[in-house]
């Protein structure tokens, strides 16, 4: 189906179900009740969710496929995030010049950046791009304002042309009327469930990014990518040059993470050069590590795992431990919030630390890899001779 | 004129002088086997032949053209293939995937950009990888993971994948260093074959007198970087230079 074999299109279908329903799957908890917190169904949290998982995956395609782990593309994000701003102040609020600007403005970037940086391989290529990013990040910061309005931020005056903007075009981002910040409704007994215009345009551009990136896995060109990784000596002496291969490779994540950037300023009309900082770079390879590099569908579990605790874990405070512990006599309820205290709130990033380290210590493969040890552990009673199979099978884990 | 013509080659690694004055040509669909001592430069004149290292002096020529100062996949464009002393294949692949990229290689050229294609409905490409795996007897191999099989069959894998772009050259370093004796029958089964079904022109370099015999139609004898006989392998066995230089070496 769609040119994807059985396998890979019953992946597709389970994340389409994941992504269209997901207003309603994350929302499992009725308002009010205690659980509640624990609830993500909430606009600006799935949005993030399904942006970063655009990211990872375009950043899967780079570090997954070659083994060339970049350390800059934050740097891309934030070209796209002013890309789209600028067609805003230009022209109107539709975002689709904007997001088509973000895709070529960040190849361009990524072309640049990459052709020079891919020069050098492991650590060396790293550092490149790392050098890149900052450097696009004190641009953006100070040098370019008049581009990028420097601290403040980009954003858009009344003062701005926008050419095209009448009297009938929403004020705010609108896919031709269709306006982002705009959500229906749905109540039903305790629950709430918000289904909101900008999460689905994410959500349609998710789901063909990931189809893409399946279609990009299992190509003529995907497998040239993973014999990049595999062994560049081989691949040299079996007449194929090693270079456009990884080149071809960065662009295309870069143009993943542009229009991630543009996707940002499309729910929330602002740029600011902190999209560009290294933290996020960063946090794209902690995403695509803790889901599983390589595999198709690791990267956006890891994207949806590391927003959902920042989110959950950093709203958590004392008082609602105290709550939670109520029950203990007083003198220990106050010792677990103590113990527990580090971990949450700003702590949050200790716990994705511990987190992160578990992960690469026990399960190399990320969440993917765990998810397949459980389903081995279910599968096992035909014994001993599924283990041979698994071995044998050389398909990129899903 | 032979095939390969090495004129006057050699390389200084700081004061060592790896190779002086090396002179060798090779016959178009011949096997010449070079043999000497540890460090003699038997793998340094590969690295030349194959553009990974350049030489200080002297002229390369495959097919009256000059290899030097060529890129490696420039030099297997043109018709040479190498297997390593030790198997460089794609061990994150399968036996079958591993087999598809030389194909690839030979339709595409060096670079190609097909992104959006199934590499498995690529019917041509996948029929030829198959067809040369169940030349090399790997056929019931095919879904292996190529970096868990035995070395025996990594080589025989390396050797099939260099023959999946029919070069005219195939240049081997110890191809059978390492491996046990039924290993090493196999392999000399398996290059003889090739020899006799294919035109190609074999340069093999090896410690084990028995393939060299088995092989070879002629034999260059390298000590200290220079040539210091060729013949036929008849002639080398009973040569007193080489027996003071190389075999008596081995043998005490
Ligand atoms: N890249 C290099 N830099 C410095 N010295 C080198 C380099 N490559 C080889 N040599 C030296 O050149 C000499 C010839 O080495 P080479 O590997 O060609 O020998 P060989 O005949 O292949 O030996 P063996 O039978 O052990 O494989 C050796 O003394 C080696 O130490
Ligand atoms: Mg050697």
């Amino acid at each position: 189906m769609l040119g994807l074999n059985r396998k890979d299109f019953l992946l597709f279908l389970v994340v389409t179900f994941l992504a269209l329903f997901a207003p309603i799957l994350l929302n499992p908890f009725p308002v009010g009740s205690a659980m509640a917190q624990f609830n993500a169904g909430y606009p600006d949290l799935m949005q993030r969710f399904v942006i970063f998982g655009i990211f990872a995956i375009g950043f899967n395609i780079l570090f997954g496929l070659t083994g060339y782990l970049s350390f800059g593309h934050a740097a891309f994000l934030g070209v796209g995030s002013y890309s789209v701003v600028w067609m805003y102040k230009l022209l109107d609020y539709n975002i689709l010049p904007g997001l088509f600007l973000a895709i070529v403005v960040s190849a361009v970037f990524a072309l640049l950046i990459g052709f020079i940086s891919l020069r050098r391989s492991g650590i060396y290529f790293s550092i490149l791009t790392l050098a890149f990013a900052q450097m696009s990040f004190s641009l953006a910061y100070s040098v370019l304002t008049p581009i990028t309005n420097g601290e403040t931020g980009l954003q858009v005056y009344t003062s701005d042309p926008q050419i095209l903007m009448s009297g009938f075009s929403p004020s705010s981002p609108h896919l031709f009327g269709l306006v982002m910040n705009d959500s229906s409704y749905l109540k039903f007994g305790g629950w709430e469930f918000t289904f909101n215009n900008g999460y689905y345009l994410c959500a349609v551009v998710l789901m063909v990014a990931f189809y893409l990136s399946i279609r990009i896995f299992r190509s003529p060109f995907g497998l040239m990518l993973r014999a990049v990784k595999s062994n560049q000596t081989r691949l040299n002496y079996t007449g194929l040059n090693p270079r456009p291969y990884t080149l071809a490779a960065f662009v295309i994540s870069g143009m993943y993470a542009g229009l991630a950037g543009g996707l940002m300023a499309a729910m929330d009309p602002l740029a600011g050069a902190e999209r560009m900082q290294w933290t996020a770079s960063g946090e794209v390879v902690l995403m695509t590590i803790l889901g599983g590099a390589g595999t198709l569908i690791g990267p956006i579990l890891g994207a949806g795992f590391i927003k959902y605790f920042e989110n959950i874990f950093s709203k958590i405070n004392d008082s609602i431990l105290h709550s939670w512990f109520a029950f203990l006599p007083d003198g220990l309820e106050d010792a677990v919030v103590f113990i527990i205290h580090p971990f949450i709130g700003k702590g949050w990033h200790l716990t994705l630390g511990i987190l992160f380290v578990l992960v690469v210590v026990f399960l190399p493969g990320g969440l993917v890899e765990g998810g397949q040890r459980i389903a081995r552990l279910f599968r096992r009673k035909p014994a001993d001779k599924t283990d041979n199979d698994t071995s044998a099978k050389t398909d990129p884990a899903e | 004129m032979g095939i390969l013509e090495v004129k006057d080659v050699g390389k200084r690694f700081g004061g060592l002088q790896a190779l002086g004055d090396v002179n060798l040509s090779v016959a178009e669909n011949s096997c010449h086997a070079i043999i000497g001592p540890n460090g003699a430069g038997k793998s340094t004149l590969l690295n030349v032949l194959v553009g990974k290292l350049t030489p200080d002096t002297g002229s390369v020529m495959f097919d009256g053209q000059s290899v030097l100062g060529l890129s490696a996949h420039k030099i297997n464009q043109m018709g040479i293939s190498r297997v390593f002393q030790t198997p460089e294949i794609f061990g994150a692949l399968s036996v079958l995937e591993n087999m598809m990229i030389p194909c690839f290689a030979k339709r595409d050229g060096s670079f190609r950009m097909h992104a959006i294609e199934n590499m498995m409905r690529e019917k041509d490409i996948v029929d030829w990888a198959d067809r040369i795996l169940a030349d090399v007897n790997m056929a019931d191999k095919r879904h292996m993971h190529a970096a868990s099989m035995s070395r025996g069959d990594k080589r025989r894998l390396e050797i099939a994948m260099c023959l999946a772009q029919e070069p005219r050259l195939l240049l081997l370093d110890e191809p059978t260093a390492g491996m046990a004796r039924a290993d090493t029958n196999n392999t000399i089964d398996l290059l003889k074959q090739i020899k006799s079904e294919r035109d190609i022109t074999i340069v093999i370099i090896e410690h084990d007198m028995h393939v060299v015999f088995s092989l070879a139609e002629r034999i260059t004898v390298l000590a200290q970087g220079s040539p210091l006989v060729e013949d036929t392998p008849e002639n080398i066995k009973g040569h007193p230079k080489v027996r003071e230089a190389y075999l008596g070496e081995a043998a005490a």
